[in-house]
């Protein structure tokens, strides 16, 4: 299927393609409501609450005003129904400001100015500097002569460079004017043959052919880099126009739209368990206290005369008793649970955003979490999936070294450009030297731009979609090279004072397939035609002529290569005139296919790329980016494990993974290699690997695996198993030569194994994996910002991810783990009083607390106190730094796990035992009026609950006095005016109860009835059976000599200062001072095995419950 | 937009990196308006306090306990062993000795005399005022179906006389609202005591002013008079006199106040002499309330007070047991800590400080 463009001619294509009218909502006004309530509906949470809320509207069963949970029920739901409502209605005023955006049409052969919206398929497009594209439009004329313009796609994917656009040659020198004509009418028509619509922002395989009286009358091939699409700004271009050709929600743009899944942490997977948990109990509760209801009812009310009991009641009469636990029950699962969630939840990602030490002092840029929902998973993390490129490096290339013709350039100052020799060599006129020169300036995209205040200091400023080519060029202008202008195919080199012209004839692009690019220019004075051609060593050196010598260049890639150096190997080779014109052709057809065009283009540029002379191996540094190596120690330390995934060479990947710790070297590290090419060889490999790995995991040693890509293919594809075990083994791996979607399979992998896993990456082939990824970080860095949108959480440099982890992922589980629990803690105080009250009334579910005292107990008393846990920190951020070990407990869940939660539990228990039977004794007889024992009761949860908040309370801050003192204030003083208010059932209680010192006594009891047994057992583990946050929570406070172990020296960052030696693991700068550390004795692993059955039937704290 | 494609090549200078997270003079130069303000709670340094359970600390939070709550104890004892209260259970003792439950029944629903007369000795001086009560036992006001058969709307207004819907099964009867309707004001309690002792032969209780006087005041209406009261099918309790208003039925708003507990006590009126040890009491008792059929007790019990309340020794054991407890507590920290003190905060109890193999 293919739709057909007529240039200029919209008659046809209003019924056939939809108006450029952008639509981002998820609702109308329409469907807002029954949409958004079947969603939030469609969680288990909101359906219980709803079928509690509905059950509570029949008033024989219900034991408290319904309104009691309608009330925050509704609250909940249009608290959530705004803020969908809102996002949703600020999507309509940005498409709104889209669509009614002011663009220049052609309109009956005259510009019109009129609304984007109104754009048709087929209309021409004018554009002016600046502009912002309305729809993917096919460029047909802009303002500069050779034909181009520059775009910048930086909304599109990321990439903040600009990019150059080319209109079809066929419709080059189209005068402006006749542009309008070109429509039937006027005798001028074209007509553009395109795919269907899609997402592919890279791809764009389609015709134009233009009809007579134009000249060109060939169909001429259209590629992406003929169109400028939606959202991009149109830049340095003084105008441009092109032919609509998709519009609307139709567009590149449009279409690759997508809502991304939501993330569930494993805290969130373990509270929804806990609450599956408890309401079985609930469940178990109400039947049983159901059945003794029944029973009592027709043993013994009977013959209570003053309850009046019918002899015959209604069919229903037997559930009547069990609902109404059902419904005294329900508060079991607190409903304010969710509300207080995502608002801590989103206050631990504010303090992301606000971090004022995540801030990257170089860019400006400060930590961002987009996700907001996710921080807890930070503190859970166990594997870190990492991108090498730009995430580990700064992915600032610069020109280092070189070999030309077998001469090592570089190797004495480490930085060729100001090598003495090079420069002589340039200067004396050596061909080769001259040549690769040459390769580096021109063999490239590159565009120079020249402009007034730059020239003033002499300097080009170079535009380059890729760095290595920027650093090419950059290293070539020092080296007197200097690309100036690029005027149309005519490339300008100023060659030490002397002007030289090269004709470009045809760009062979890079692809990732290919690993290589080409050019072919016409030396403008000599007229010859040369191939000029630079790419990876694998790709290059196989093309290079028969008999040609190759050893010494692939000598000079594994040199630098151990270095971390990237390499880049540069060829040439003269083409003839006939060769050429042959080539061309094909060149031409393979571009103007349809189907296939990538691969067949490939193949035809394989036949040009032949018999090359290798002039030289260029090598680019990638410097490590600050602070990493001491990252990867401390997060290493934290138990967590770091595989590095890249695309680079296997020895690229393994120095750099020296260099930044992420390997140890010979002595206390190993490496394994897997690789092979068929399935034999990598079957066996990995026996092998996974042997040593089984046998060295007793060891102290730190055993990493290396894998390149052709190997991960078939492991995964034959031996999923057996790979999968050595994933699980292996602390280390460096995965290479990898492909986007291996990246996102390895954390599929991983996530399979029920493993956390967080990915980073900097550009757009980690997006994938950073969105396959529990927690995906990107670096806002130089590639772009495509994996910084894509991801959970965007940051500067990759030495903020040890904050991000150690600091902020830390605290925000210890945190939620409290406030969870705690939740649960309270909701279960006041259901087990309620059901012991039902044991002294008859198991009738009488509800010894009134309505107001029940919401406002979870609405006000117990929320607002344990809200504050938000700034709460158990340990200092320095000591989590200095001891990052300390993650572990985060990591296996310790804090919130079925046992904690149990303990939670029987402290419920205990405070309602504690509660119920202090105010029946201490109210019985005279005193015993309902509602002042209510009141009592209610008071004394409320003391409690004060008292809880502060023994579990690390540190406090002014907030949290004022939260937990001022409630209670606020308790009494809400309580005293309803007491006012002669209405309520609960007039004068307040007021006389707090007259009688019985109360105050009562009050006192509680507290310390309740309080003591639970200090005297934190005091006693806190001190004899102390976990490791209680022994820093010590040390810290005591102010005892802390000692910190292994303290992070920074390491020489630069590769450079090391001299060049064979490739050895055991490498000098490596052997440092860092001091072994065992792996914890009770490592995540070990406890995931030995978990067994537990509490509520999970087998690990981690396995997620899909049904809850 | 950043138009400027890439820093020079020595633009990794060590003034920009090495600055790093940790150097605000640095960065607060180069502060953009992106970044946020500076605040203490944005970036979470609120000066905070930080308690750290030292043996210290805990040992004498647990002394302090002992020591405020065993003397709070002993007062609470003493002033509820200050106390005076005579109970005398009478429902047996009223109903036709030797007879069976069912015989008991029987007595009370039947229409014979029920006075019945009960001797009560004053074993220790009582000081006016002495509250008179009814105890019921195993009566359970706090049922669900009871509690909740009640009308406050009629009851305190006169024109909401008809808002009987939450006063079923005793909403109306002979098809018209009953004022006061619903379970609880249907089964008033109706026995009654008449006193004379000793020393003064016409021992006087005060019925007025038993209840509260916000109850009077503001719960129940004093233009809302008894209607329709007892007139169904089965008679409950007591009748009202419906020439009086609900306001001044002060048995009822009593009586209405509703317990929470299945045994309470009900002040049916105040003594207002002293009476002297060794005085004896005749109370003649109208026996008419049937607690009979659900083996409940009722008790006459006459109380001083004190500033506690009534006779309850629990609050005082209960301070001693836990001021006890605290104190034992404190001794087992004490001895723990000074026979096996643990120094605090000590690394080496780190496991991962400790050697490979030393666990």
């Amino acid at each position: 299927m293919k739709r057909f463009v007529y240039v200029n001619d919209d008659d046809s294509s209003h019924e056939l393609y939809c108006d450029n009218r952008i639509s981002n909502r998820k609702y109308t006004l329409l469907n807002f409501l029954p949409k958004n309530l079947w969603e939030q509906f469609s969680r288990f949470m909101n359906q219980y609450f709803l079928l509690i809320a509905c059950l509570q509207l029949w008033p024989l069963i219900t034991p408290v005003n319904p309104a009691s949970t309608w009330g925050p029920l509704i609250f909940i739901f249009a608290v959530s129904a705004t803020k969908e409502a809102w996002d949703d209605y600020n999507r309509y005023l940005s498409d709104k400001k889209a669509n009614e955006k002011q663009v220049w049409v052609v309109r009956q052969g005259s510009k019109k100015l009129i609304q984007a919206q109104e754009i048709h398929v087929g209309n021409l497009v004018w554009l002016r500097e600046n502009d912002e594209v309305p729809c993917d439009l096919v460029l047909l004329g802009t303002s500069e002569p050779q034909g181009v313009c520059y775009v910048e796609t930086a909304a599109l994917d990321g990439e903040t460079d600009l990019k150059t656009r080319n209109i079809p040659p066929a419709c080059m020198g189209i005068d402006s004017e006749l542009l309008h004509k070109i429509k039937a009418r006027y005798g001028y028509r074209g007509v553009m043959e395109c795919p269907l619509p899609d997402k592919d922002i890279r791809r764009f395989d389609a015709n134009v052919r233009l009809f007579p009286p134009f000249l060109d009358n060939d169909v001429c091939p259209l590629s992406i880099k003929n169109t400028i699409l939606q959202s991009c700004y149109l830049r340095n271009t003084e105008w441009a126009c092109g032919v609509a050709v998709y519009t609307g929600n139709e567009t590149k743009m449009g279409m690759s739209r997508g809502v991304a899944e939501p993330k569930l942490t494993a805290v969130d997977a373990m509270i929804d368990k806990l609450t599956g948990a408890i309401f079985i109990f609930q469940i178990v509760v109400v039947i049983v206290l159901g059945i003794a209801g029944n029973i009592w009812k027709d043993t013994e009310a009977r013959k209570h005369w003053y309850v009046l009991y019918p002899e015959e009641g209604p069919w229903y009469e037997l559930l009547i008793i069990p609902l109404r636990f059902e419904l005294l029950c329900s508060i079991m699962i607190p409903i304010s649970i969710k509300v207080s969630l995502d608002l801590v939840k989103s206050l631990y990602a504010k303090f992301i955003d606000w971090d004022k030490q995540m801030i990257d002092v170089e860019t400006g840029t400060s930590a961002n979490a987009t996700n907001t929902a996710i921080s807890e998973d930070l503190g859970q993390v166990e594997y870190i999936l990492t991108d090498k490129t730009g995430t580990l490096t700064e992915n600032k290339m610069i020109f280092k070294r070189c070999c030309i013709a077998g001469t090592f350039f570089g190797n004495e100052n480490g930085d060729a450009v100001k090598d003495v020799e090079l420069l002589n060599a340039i200067n004396t006129g050596s061909a080769d030297a001259i040549r690769f020169v040459t390769v580096m300036a021109i063999c490239n995209t590159v565009v120079p731009i020249k402009r007034n205040y730059y020239s003033a200091s002499g300097t080009v400023l170079y535009k380059a979609q890729s760095q290595d080519e920027e650093a090419l060029v950059r290293a070539a202008a020092s080296l007197h090279m200097v690309f100036v202008n690029k005027n149309s195919n005519i490339l300008e080199i100023n060659f030490n004072g002397s002007l030289k012209q090269y004709e470009v004839l045809e760009y062979l692009e890079f692809t990732s397939d290919r690993k290589r690019m080409s050019v072919v220019v016409r030396d403008c004075d000599k007229g010859n035609i040369m191939l000029l051609s630079k790419g990876a060593d694998e790709t290059i050196l196989p093309c290079a002529s028969a008999g040609h010598q190759t050893k010494t260049f692939s000598d000079a890639v594994d040199q630098y290569a151990q270095m971390g150096l990237r390499t880049l190997c540069l060829g040439w080779r003269e083409v003839n005139e006939a060769e050429y014109q042959d080539w061309s052709f094909m060149f031409k057809e393979a571009n103007s296919t349809l189907v296939d065009r990538e691969w067949r283009v490939a193949e035809v540029c394989q036949r040009l790329e032949h018999d090359l002379d290798i002039l030289g191996v260029a090598a680019i540094e990638d410097r490590l980016q600050d602070g990493v190596p001491e990252t990867i120690e401390t997060l290493r330390k934290a138990g967590i494990n770091f595989w590095m995934l890249t695309g680079d060479k296997q020895n690229t990947a393994i120095q750099i993974a020296l260099s930044c710790n992420f390997v140890s070297p010979e002595p206390k590290g190993q490496l394994l290699l897997v690789n092979g090419k068929t399935e034999d060889e990598v079957c066996r490999n990995l026996e092998r690997v996974l042997l040593t790995m089984r046998i060295t995991k007793a060891e102290p040693k730190d055993v990493a695996f290396v894998i390149d890509g052709w190997a991960l293919e078939i492991a995964l594809k034959h031996y999923r198993k057996a790979f999968t075990e050595l994933a699980i083994l292996s602390r280390t791996a460096i995965c290479c030569r990898v492909t986007p979607s291996q990246k996102a399979q390895l954390v599929e992998l991983l996530k399979s194994c029920d493993y956390r896993t967080l990915a980073i990456g900097d550009g757009g082939n980690d997006v994938r994996m950073i969105q396959q990824a529990d927690i995906g970080v990107g670096i806002s860095g130089r590639e772009g910002l495509q994996a910084a949108r894509a991801a959970d959480y965007s940051i500067g440099k990759f030495k903020f991810l040890k904050r991000l982890i150690l600091v902020h992922g830390r605290y925000s589980y210890n945190r939620t783990a409290f406030l969870s629990q705690y939740s649960f803690y309270k909701s279960l105080l006041i259901c087990f009083i309620q059901i012991f009250f039902s044991f002294v009334s008859g198991v009738s579910g009488t509800s010894l607390f009134n309505s107001v005292s029940l919401m406002a107990y979870n609405v006000f008393y117990t929320s607002v106190p344990v809200l504050v846990s938000v700034v709460d920190k158990d340990l200092s951020e320095k000591t989590v730094m200095q001891h990052p070990q300390i993650l572990y407990y985060c990591q296996a869940g310790r804090l919130l796990n079925p046992t904690t939660f149990a303990g939670w539990f029987g402290r419920a228990l205990f405070h309602a035992i504690v509660v119920f039977a202090i105010t029946i004794h201490s109210y019985a007889f005279e005193k015993s009026g309902l509602e002042e024992v209510s009141m009592v009761a209610l008071s004394g949860c409320v003391w409690l609950q004060a008292f809880v908040v502060t023994l579990e309370t690390n540190s406090f801050t002014i907030l949290q006095h004022v939260a937990i003192w001022g409630n209670l204030v606020v308790f009494y003083i809400i309580n005293w005016i309803v007491s006012a208010v002669p209405q309520s059932g609960m007039y004068t209680i307040m007021h006389r109860l707090c007259r009688q010192p019985a109360y105050w006594n009562t009050m006192f009891l509680i507290v310390a009835a309740g309080m003591g047994p639970v200090l005297a057992l934190k005091y006693f583990r806190y001190t004899y059976k102390s976990s490791k946050i209680n022994i820093l929570q010590q040390a810290e406070r005591v102010g005892g000599p802390i000692l910190s172990l292994g303290n992070i020296e920074p390491q020489p960052r630069s590769l450079l200062d090391s001299d060049l030696a064979p490739l050895s693991i055991s490498h000098a700068k490596n052997a440092r001072n860092s001091v072994f550390e065992p792996l914890l004795s009770d490592s995540p692993n070990a406890l995931r095995r030995s978990f067994g059955p537990d509490f509520f039937h999970s087998h690990s704290p981690y396995s997620r419950n899909k049904d809850m | 937009m950043n138009s400027n494609p890439a820093t020079p090549m020595n633009a990794h200078a060590p003034s920009s990196s090495s600055g790093g997270a940790g150097s605000p003079d640095s960065s607060a130069a180069r502060r953009n308006s992106k970044r946020p303000k500076y605040s203490r709670f944005t970036q979470q340094e609120l000066p905070a306090c930080k308690p750290i359970l030292t043996p210290k600390w805990v040992i004498s939070a647990f002394m302090l306990v002992t020591i405020v709550f065993i003397p709070i104890g002993l007062a609470s004892l003493f002033a509820s062993r200050d106390v005076v209260e005579i109970i005398d259970r009478y429902d047996n003792a009223c109903a036709p000795p030797g007879s069976s439950k069912s015989q008991k029944i029987e007595f009370i629903q039947s229409n014979q005399n029920k006075t019945c007369v009960r001797t009560l000795t004053v074993t220790k001086r009582m000081k006016q005022p002495i509250y008179v009560y009814y105890q019921l036992d195993n009566f359970y006001q706090n049922h669900r179906r009871y509690v909740k058969s009640r009308s406050d709307q009629q009851l305190r207004n006169r024109g909401d006389e008809n808002d009987t819907s939450t006063c079923k099964p005793e909403h109306n009867a002979n098809g018209m609202p009953i004022v006061p309707c619903g379970l609880v004001a249907w089964s008033l309690f109706n026995d009654t005591y008449a006193f004379s002792s000793s020393n003064n032969p016409q021992l006087n209780v005060n019925k007025r002013h038993i209840s509260w006087k916000s109850d009077r005041e503001d719960k129940f209406g004093s233009d809302v008079f008894p209607k329709n009261f007892q007139n169904g099918n089965i008679i409950g309790g007591a009748r009202l006199n419906e020439s009086i208003p609900l306001s001044e039925q002060e048995d009822l708003i009593v009586w209405m106040r509703t317990a929470a507990l299945p045994t309470f006590r009900k002040l049916y009126g105040k003594i207002e002499v002293d009476l002297q040890a060794g005085e004896t009491i005749n109370v003649v008792v109208q026996n008419n309330y049937n607690t009979y059929s659900f083996s409940g007790k009722k008790k006459l019990v006459l109380s001083t007070t004190s500033w506690l309340g009534g006779k309850n020794n629990f609050i005082g054991i209960a301070y001693l047991a836990v001021g006890g407890l605290c104190f034992l507590l404190a001794t087992v920290f004490t001895i723990i800590y000074l026979f096996k003190p643990r120094h605090l905060g000590d690394p080496t109890y780190l496991s991962w400080n400790r050697n490979p193999g030393g666990h």
